[in-house]
């Protein structure tokens, strides 16, 4: 298989698979270690500061804090691989099968893609997002908002693919196979999409955190996960009335844990990078 | 040497030309989409005033019968490009106002804030990207990737939320998000240029820093960090959302987030396609001023 040449992992590399695994763990095991909930409202304790009892203290209504950061963190790192996923099929589907059909339908892809390149990503995300209702249960808000993102998040990804399409449909090996009396989608299926194996895992790896950073800005402008479901883009929310970093601290804790795990898929995919 | 003047100029006229006609295909198709997605959004045809009780059933009728002209997606679109033709963007659902009237108003504040957050970020990183390559310390070349990781980490929406709270200008949360981009990137075609054979032989010759910047590094990296300028006037602009919503700007970016947030679908429609329109200027004057940029020998 062409470039599947598996890479070292360095230790910066490897530490930073380790603070993924680590969070992606912990906001797993949200329902045993804040077993009341992300919604439920302690009435005699709001804007309390970090106790025993709240290790991040409470918000304007009460709610746990710590617990709606687990609940938050496992929202958004389950459904930035899935918004990932539904982008890079997406990707595969236009930009590699345009890539592998060529002429008319290569160029007719490449206007397609430039068309959704040209818009800048932000208007296009709240313009799409308010198309549709803002009023919705939490749980729609949440598959709304990452749904989006997924179909929308396919441009890039999609003008990649069709590059490394466009240059296999070319190679001497699908050439042979073409000789051979081997012809569309067998010889799609068998030749053209496994060799496009490592173009389609880095696209979908470099998506997952540009779709937590969507999320996350979505949340903050009010057009992302509906109360009281948490996301790091609610959370993030919460820094509007901070008036100090030194009276509230703990409050920056949703930030300082999103910037650790951009850091890592930073470090993690800077191979990633390399290699597209 | 005319024969050669007269091809370069024709290449770069239809080089111009290609670049509107794209432009108008672009701009038409995605007006278009625009308006496919308003007509079938839900609630379309959905009219507050359906609902008021003070109007009668021929009042009501009416109104109707107003919209009725808005049902088919392409004479839809065809209206509203006759408005468009006639300098009529329609109106806003939400502020009641002409959307020609609101767009002369905000884009000035825009245009300031977006261009000198550009302005201040291209300063910071091109001084940081060139002496990072000039000096080659380690240390300095860690700071420089570490403050760029960092804000590239950091959701644009956050650094706007930042600013607010150490009462920062708008301008400078842009000029943060888009810093990392264009570090980055320009470090990376700097030390690629630097490391070009020729470069390496002139230093060894013992010519001045200056002068292999001047005469032999901006030439080769020059055209692709042109290219770059265009992009981040996209990148610009959509980071002037969060900054003017959240740091109470009255500019484009804030008219667009409220009219999201009202659902006011015609306007936000205008924006986007307004604010494509921009993006893809600056990046075809960006295409146009590479080429006319890169060397004849290269051309020819």
């Amino acid at each position: 298989m062409l470039g599947n040449r598996k890479r070292p992992m360095n230790a910066a590399r490897k530490l930073a698979c380790v603070v993924v695994l680590a969070v992606c763990a912990v906001s797993l095991a949200a329902n045993w270690l804040a077993p009341a909930g992300y919604a439920k409202q302690f009435r005699e304790a709001p804007s309390a500061p970090p106790s025993r009892q709240h290790l991040l203290g409470t918000d304007e209504v009460g709610r746990d804090r710590f617990a709606r950061v687990l609940y938050g963190t496992r929202i958004s790192l389950l459904l930035a691989p899935a918004s990932a996923l539904v982008s890079t099929v997406l990707a595969a589907l236009v930009g590699g099968l345009a890539g592998y059909l060529g002429g008319i339908w290569l160029r007719l892809a490449r206007g397609f893609t430039d068309l959704f390149l040209s818009l800048p990503w932000l208007f296009l995300l709240i313009t799409v997002r308010a198309i549709l209702p803002l009023n919705v249960s939490p749980l729609v808000s949440v598959l709304i908002t990452f749904l989006v993102l997924g179909l929308l998040g396919w441009a890039a990804s999609a003008r990649v693919l069709s590059t490394s399409a466009d240059a296999l449909r070319n190679s001497d090996f699908v050439l042979q196979a073409r000789a051979s009396g081997l012809h569309g989608s067998r010889l799609f299926l068998v030749h053209v999409l496994p060799n496009l194996k490592p173009v389609l895992y880095a696209q979908f790896w470099i998506s997952i955190p540009v779709f937590i950073l969507s999320e996350a800005n979505l949340g903050i402008l009010g057009l992302g996960v509906a109360e009281p479901l948490p996301s790091w883009g609610s959370l993030l929310r919460e820094l509007e009335g901070l008036i100090s970093f030194r009276e509230e601290p703990w409050r920056l804790v949703p930030l300082l844990l999103l910037m650790v795990v951009m850091t890592s898929f930073q470090l993690l995919l800077s191979n990633q990078e390399a290699s597209v | 040497m005319f024969i050669r003047k007269t091809l370069r100029r024709k290449a770069l006229l239809s080089k111009i030309v290609r670049h509107l006609a794209s432009i108008a295909a672009l701009v038409l198709l995605g007006g278009l989409l625009s308006a496919t997605l308003v007509r079938l959004a839900p609630g379309f045809d959905a009219d507050e005033r359906d609902l008021d009780p003070s109007l009668n059933a021929e009042s009501v009728r009416a109104l109707r019968q107003s919209r009725a002209g808005e049902q088919h997606i392409l004479s839809f679109y065809a209206g509203y490009l006759f408005g468009v033709a006639h300098g009529d963007l329609g109106t806003s659902h939400a502020l009641g106002q002409p959307v020609q009237n609101l767009l002369r108003e905000r884009w000035p504040v825009t245009v300031r804030v977006a261009g000198l957050g550009l302005l201040l970020a291209w300063l910071a990183a091109s001084a940081l990207a060139f002496t990072a390559c000039l000096w080659r310390l380690p240390a300095y070349e860690i700071l420089g990737t570490t403050l760029s990781g960092a804000f590239l980490c950091i959701p644009a929406a956050v650094l706007a939320l930042l600013s607010v709270i150490l009462n920062a200008p708008g301008y400078l949360a842009i000029a943060l998000i888009v810093f990392p981009r264009i570090y980055r990137y320009s470090r990376n075609l700097l030390a690629k240029a630097y490391s070009l054979p020729h470069i390496i032989a002139a230093r060894a010759r013992g010519l001045g820093e200056v002068r292999i910047l001047a005469w032999h590094v901006l030439p080769v990296a020059g055209p692709e960090m042109i290219a770059l300028a265009g992009v981040t006037v996209s990148i610009a602009l959509g980071a002037s959302i969060p900054v003017e919503a959240l740091c109470g700007l009255p500019g484009i970016g804030q008219l667009a987030w409220q009219a999201a947030l009202s659902r006011d679908l015609p306007l936000l429609v205008n924006i986007t396609v307004l604010v494509t329109l921009v993006t893809l200027l600056a990046n075809s004057g960006a295409d146009v001023m590479t080429y006319m940029l890169k060397p004849r020998e290269e051309l020819a």
